[in-house]
């Protein structure tokens, strides 16, 4: 708090210059307070005294972290949850991709429809959601019938790894497909053009140009998908088995079925720090198309 | 590029966009089910769980519970995020990234460690199962959403336009009330539908902090289809898609018909 506010007094020599806005700068702080001021409360104070909990109970040290990486289950659930992470960070953006090309190519009313199919997900609420991908899944389900209709043997999906990662990669494509967008609709086409004139192939044009041009597109989008996907719960809790299970299904268990708020709170805080310090690391990769929206 | 890739392509998207579209259109026919049973297709045609879920109590409460902690969500989430990216766009760049940052992370933090916090904080102050503690978790998750919808539409504002008010001799509110916020309303009220949907569809906190008297309608869905095969899930999702659905239409159609004023 101590550092926002003398952070809005060094906003004064600045607002001396624009003197409009001299009473708004002024403000600025207390404008933002009420927001700062309900995330103390219910974000910090609750991951506080998990992090508190993790060290005190049942009593103070580290036995809950020992616990936890001397457990080989524990570890495999750790593997597992960043191993399906990725599978759908990279399924995401296999799909996403060439989705959000065409999408800035397309007239404007197939362009509507793109942006729709992207969009109805979100109107289905989530947990519907995943029922419906536990019908398409299940042993006798339409994805089954389609494959047993083509001559093969049915394929276990439902309760696999497999089918975790279609059902999450369903829920999380739109968060891959809207920065890519955003990204791919601000590159100027005629740059491509350019190096075609200049005698670069297809595939080279797309990627010396394109591709580079795009990179913070997939940067910003793979970050948003994995790191929603490590704290996964519901679709993994209902599409998953035993040997699916990912890290927030343990932490549930521990903390609602065992009351065992210490292990939970140390699995929570692992979970935790694994998410901030990907963010950090990602951090100046996702911050470059702020750079090149600000050369305007 | 070339016709084969560009069919190529074309049925690439088409694979994607039903990929997307898939789990919303089997829902529906699921919800006419005959017989209490997932399998699909359905063997027979029947309204029976629209019936149940207007007529069961258990659904029905929770429904209403949904609703209005959802509107007193969007209203709260509305009011502190739209103030705060005012803040945030009159401060120095370097402070308002910063506290940007800050004030978006519920977004990332995994739900299950912040619901288990909430949850402990919710024990000791008696607020688990209550309104209260459900707008105030619903709406700390919900403002990132408002911010960003609103911090979006004064990016695009065009600040000179207020100084042109100014210049005019209309005074600070006056400007405010007559060019901002009519031209940044749009952002406001896809900040306004954002945290309606953020806290209608929120599970995993509302799974912690539910009691038998306050239930919200994806704990209601969730712990129905963990306990048997009940087609009723699929006539309430069916029915939030319709509702969604008539929403988005209604916002597009104004939207549409404002463009060509």
């Amino acid at each position: 708090m101590a550092a926002s506010a003398t952070g809005s007094r060094d906003t004064g020599p600045a607002a001396a210059a624009d003197d409009r806005w001299r009473w708004f700068r002024g403000q600025a702080f207390w404008l933002v307070a009420p927001a700062l001021l309900l995330l103390v409360v219910c974000l910090g104070l609750p991951l506080a005294i998990v992090t508190l909990r993790s060290f005190s109970e049942p009593q103070w040290g580290w036995q809950n972290y020992v616990w936890f990486f001397g457990t080989p289950v524990n570890l495999t659930v750790l593997q597992r949850t960043f191993a399906i992470s990725a599978w759908v960070t990279l399924v995401c953006l296999i799909a996403g991709y060439p989705y959000a090309y065409v999408m800035t190519v397309v007239g404007p009313k197939m362009r509507l429809v793109l942006i729709l199919c992207v969009l109805v997900p979100f109107w289905v609420s989530g947990v519907v959601r995943t029922l419906a991908w536990v019908i398409l899944l299940q042993d006798s389900g339409v994805i089954n019938s389609v494959i047993r209709s083509v001559g093969l043997g049915p394929v276990k999906l439902i309760r696999t790894q497999t089918g975790v990662v279609i059902g999450m990669a369903q829920v999380l494509l739109p968060f891959m497909i809207l920065p890519l967008y955003s990204v791919m609709k601000a590159i100027d086409l005629r740059l491509l053009q350019a190096a075609r004139s200049l005698g670069a192939s297809p595939a080279r044009a797309f990627a010396q140009v394109y591709l580079p041009l795009s990179l913070p597109g997939v940067y910003a989008g793979a970050i948003i998908v994995f790191i929603l996907a490590l704290g996964f719960y519901i679709t993994p809790a209902l599409l998953g088995g035993p040997r699916s299970t990912m890290l927030s299904t343990l932490i549930q268990n521990q903390v609602l079925s065992l009351l065992n708020w210490g292990r939970g709170g140390a699995m929570g805080v692992v979970l935790l720090i694994a998410t901030f310090v990907l963010l950090a690391l990602a951090a100046p990769l996702s911050r470059q198309p702020h750079k090149t929206g600000s050369r305007r | 590029m070339k016709l084969p890739g560009r069919i190529l392509l074309g049925l690439f998207c088409l694979l994607v966009a039903v990929w997307l579209i898939a789990p919303t259109i089997v829902v529906v026919p699921m919800s006419f089910n005959d017989k209490k049973s997932l399998a699909f297709p359905p063997s027979g045609f029947s309204w029976q769980w629209y019936q149940n879920f207007f007529t069961n109590p258990e659904w029905s409460a929770s429904l209403v519970s949904s609703l209005k902690v959802a509107v007193v969500t969007a209203v709260f989430a509305t009011i502190i995020g739209t103030l705060a990216a005012f803040g945030l766009d009159r401060m120095k760049s370097r402070v308002s990234g910063v506290l940007r940052a800050l004030l978006i992370t519920p977004m990332v933090v995994p739900g299950v460690v912040l619901a288990v916090g909430i949850y402990a904080v919710y024990l000791d102050t008696q607020l688990v199962g209550t309104m209260t503690g459900f707008v105030m978790a619903h709406t700390m998750l919900a403002v990132p959403f408002v911010i960003i919808a609103v911090s979006a539409s004064l990016e695009v504002f065009d600040k000179r336009l207020e100084t042109a008010a100014a210049s005019l001799g209309a005074t600070q509110l006056t400007a405010f009330r007559t060019v901002t916020l009519p031209l940044i309303a749009p952002g406001i009220l896809s900040g306004l539908l954002f945290a309606f949907v953020t806290s209608f569809d929120e599970i995993i906190v509302a799974l912690f902090i539910t009691s038998p008297y306050l239930k919200t309608l994806p704990v209601q869905i969730f712990s129905s289809i963990t306990r048997d095969a009940d087609p009723t899930v699929a006539a309430v999702g069916t029915l939030l898609f319709i509702a969604t659905s008539l929403v988005i239409g209604a916002g597009l159609l104004i939207g549409s018909r404002q463009g060509k004023r």
